[in-house]
């Protein structure tokens, strides 16, 4: 059944992704602002009763990134990607199209839940699995129908051989689905002892036991959620702005295998100098650091695809959004395995050194990797061309700024918290009080706060030019290029 | 082979699982029996305590304080000795955290006191001047959900076989006993609160939140 002309494809279900993409981008981010805040001024605190304190906002923030904005951008890539590199349209199978939309809608239910639960204070407590277990059935549900998904559209495919983007799916779906459930296994109370609320559960595991697997998953969640299927999206959308072909392949090989391989004995470096066996860490400690060859080869191999092409950088905006989530992607994987030594983590393990490490990834490699995907595809998606060039320029300046401002005192705040905890005078004493380590970063945490805000207006920004480039008039053909009419082919 | 792979998905998806589970059987199996055993001397918590962890779960004071002091003098010297793993052993799930944006509380019953807490929860900047906590003024209104906790200890020793009503260990018995062992110790911790609605409360068979936290916070030794 070869078509005897191009192939429509049907982009119903990832418009839906998109669009939930963005809506939880903005959600995730106005609470991530204003937890930013509440640090620099904690009177913020009290704007909504116990609803809107730091504790309550916390998890919400998180889970609101992660799990809203991030997981819609990878389930929208997919449901773009998918069928262009498996030459195959989603509406030649009735029942793929079901499952697509059965995803979407069950995801979307999930999400309002997890939202309406977080808020009045349902949460496990393990960070990034807080929710209890009648939603994580819900989330294991919509993993499925996403597995349905992959492996369905894969089953039909016309193209023999998998795109380098697909394996990363691939691996995405098998990692997350793994380490989500071992992580979640729990014991709901009320089911055994017939006492008490019925949505709440008690963990499988025990102190140290469950501190190991919680950080196997909080690590690798990072890994497969924040790396491996960001990694999928620039393989399909930096060739294809660019129109160069990827670097190499065999270096893509190698840092696929290389990352599958290395990544998963790293989670232990959450846990140095903790009661897990010394042995645990030093491994922990050790693959973070050969964790630097597979990642920067992704990294290296993205930033010669733009080999004697460089000149675009200057004329596409997209092609600067991913250039620099890329170098931001070195940035970020080398810094994980400078915070991994022991020595370094010493100082920086429960600082803020920590929350900068993980935004100057998430902002700058998976934030602008997502936000690009969105430009590339809404053109082909909606058959308009981008609205604005120029605010894509100012966006770009405004969030990379925020990026650096974040990061940068969130250094700063760290290392000097880290310095004045371990602090002692002449006679061996320690020299600060506790609270002393606190005051001092205020200035800090308003420089972050102003950072992330900077990064939320970019995003706002983001969301105009979207809306005005779906509001525009209809294009007869397929776009020439994502970026506005005019840039090069 | 990788081409090969390439074209098959099914076992291409079986190499993938396989390179990326085994890490984690090698790194997490072996210390599952090793771990789980407790210190001597380590006590499940009273079901006053745990409806306690459940107030410090809900509000996520996890994620500004760690409950967990690393083997530094400066650690050390701040908050006692270095944590052990069998400490942590009737910890359903561990609460060590990731963040210290206050300090670490795992031994905050041995300097804190329970009028010290009260007012910290009130109005955390008039016992630490510059604190960046909120107060959770709500923990005074809201009343400690002590039913799920009995059903949670209740499973813990029915699954997990934790020593509830053993010889030394916390008495867990009926519903019935437990309310009554429940409001003892709850009894102790009013007694030394000023604050007249819990106490008002209190006298009417109320719990609030606060009186269980502080028996979490005061237990944390």
């Amino acid at each position: 059944m070869r078509p005897s002309n191009a192939l429509n494809y049907d982009y119903t279900v990832a418009k839906y992704f998109m669009f939930a993409t963005i809506l939880f981008g903005i959600i995730g981010m106005a609470i991530g602002v204003i937890i930013a805040f509440q640090m620099a001024y904690p009177d913020l605190n009290y704007l909504a009763g116990e609803y809107g304190t730091f504790g309550r906002l916390r998890p919400l923030h998180t889970s609101g990134v992660i799990f809203g904005f991030m997981l819609s951008g990878i389930f929208a890539t997919w449901y773009y990607i998918g069928q262009r590199v498996l030459k195959v349209s989603m509406n030649e199978s009735p029942f793929l199209m079901f499952i697509g939309k059965f995803h979407f809608y069950l995801y979307m239910i999930v999400m309002v839940l997890a939202v309406i639960s977080l808020f009045a204070g349902v949460s496990t407590s393990k960070e990034y699995a807080e929710l209890e277990w009648p939603l994580d059935i819900g989330v294991v549900l919509v993993w499925v129908l996403w597995g349905v998904s992959i492996f369905g559209l894969i089953g039909i495919r016309r193209e023999k051989t998998l795109y380098i983007s697909l394996w990363y799916y691939i691996a995405t779906f098998l990692g997350v689905a793994m380490l989500y459930l071992f992580n979640n296994m729990s014991v709901p109370t009320k089911l055994i002892s017939g006492y008490g609320d019925w949505w709440h559960s008690v963990s499988m595991y025990a102190g140290t036991n469950d501190a190991l697997v919680q950080w196997w998953y909080g690590h690798n969640a990072v890994a497969f959620v924040f790396t491996v299927a960001i990694i999928a999206q620039i393989y399909y959308f930096l060739p294809k702005e660019s129109g160069q072909p990827v670097f190499s392949y065999k270096l893509s090989l190698f840092a696929f295998w290389g990352l599958m391989f290395v990544y998963l004995w790293a989670g232990g470096h959450h846990l140095l100098y903790s009661t897990v066996p010394d042995w645990m860490q030093t491994m922990g400690s050790v693959f973070s650091v050969v964790l630097i060859l597979p990642s920067w080869g992704s990294a290296i191999n993205m930033l010669l695809t733009m080999k004697g092409e460089w000149v675009q950088i200057r004329e596409n905006p997209l092609i600067k959004f991913m250039i620099l989530a890329s170098t931001f992607y070195m940035f970020s994987t080398l810094e994980g395995p400078i915070l991994s030594i022991k020595s370094v983590n010493a100082l920086a393990h429960f600082t803020d050194w920590i929350p900068g490490h993980v935004h100057d990834g998430t902002l700058g490699w998976v934030g602008f990797m997502t936000m690009a995907a969105l430009y590339h595809m809404t053109p082909r998606v909606m058959k308009r061309e981008i609205y604005s060039k120029s605010l894509m320029e100012v966006q770009f300046w405004i969030q990379t700024t925020g990026i650096v401002l974040y990061f940068a005192s969130m250094w700063i705040a760290g290392i000097t918290q880290g310095m004045m905890w371990r602090a002692t005078d002449q006679f061996g004493n320690l020299a600060y009080s506790f609270i002393d380590t606190v005051t001092v970063l205020i200035p800090y945490y308003w420089i972050r706060a102003i950072g992330g805000l900077l990064y939320l207006v970019g995003f706002f920004i983001f969301t105009y030019n979207i809306y005005k480039s779906m509001s525009a008039k209809e294009l007869t053909k397929e776009p020439f290029s994502a970026s506005p009419a005019g840039v090069r082919g | 082979m990788f081409s090969w792979l390439e074209k098959n998905p099914f076992f291409f998806a079986v190499a993938v699982f396989i390179v990326i589970a085994y890490a984690g059987i090698i790194e997490i199996l072996p210390d599952f029996a090793n771990r789980a055993r407790p210190l001597e001397g380590i006590k499940p918590p009273t079901v006053l305590e745990l409806a306690g962890k459940h107030i410090y779960m809900k509000d996520s004071c996890n994620a500004c304080h760690t409950q967990m002091i690393r083997p530094f003098k400066s650690e050390t010297d701040r908050y006692g000795m270095y944590s052990l793993s069998g400490e942590y052993a009737y910890d359903r799930p561990h609460l060590w955290g990731s963040k210290r944006t206050g300090p670490d509380l795992k031994r905050v019953g041995n300097y804190r006191t329970t009028d010290w807490h009260e007012n910290h929860m009130l109005e955390p900047a008039s016992v630490v001047p510059g604190s960046l906590m909120p107060a959770y003024k709500h923990m005074f209104k809201n009343n400690a959900d002590i039913e799920t906790a009995y059903g949670e200890a209740l499973t813990t020793k029915k699954v997990f076989n934790v020593p509830y009503d053993m010889e030394g260990m916390p008495k867990l018995g009926t519903w019935e006993e437990t309310q009554a062992i429940v409001k003892e110790q709850a009894q102790m911790i009013v007694d030394e609160m000023k604050n007249q609605e819990v106490k008002d409360a209190f006298a009417r068979g109320e719990i609030r939140e606060i009186v269980a936290i502080i028996a979490y916070l005061n237990s944390l030794k």
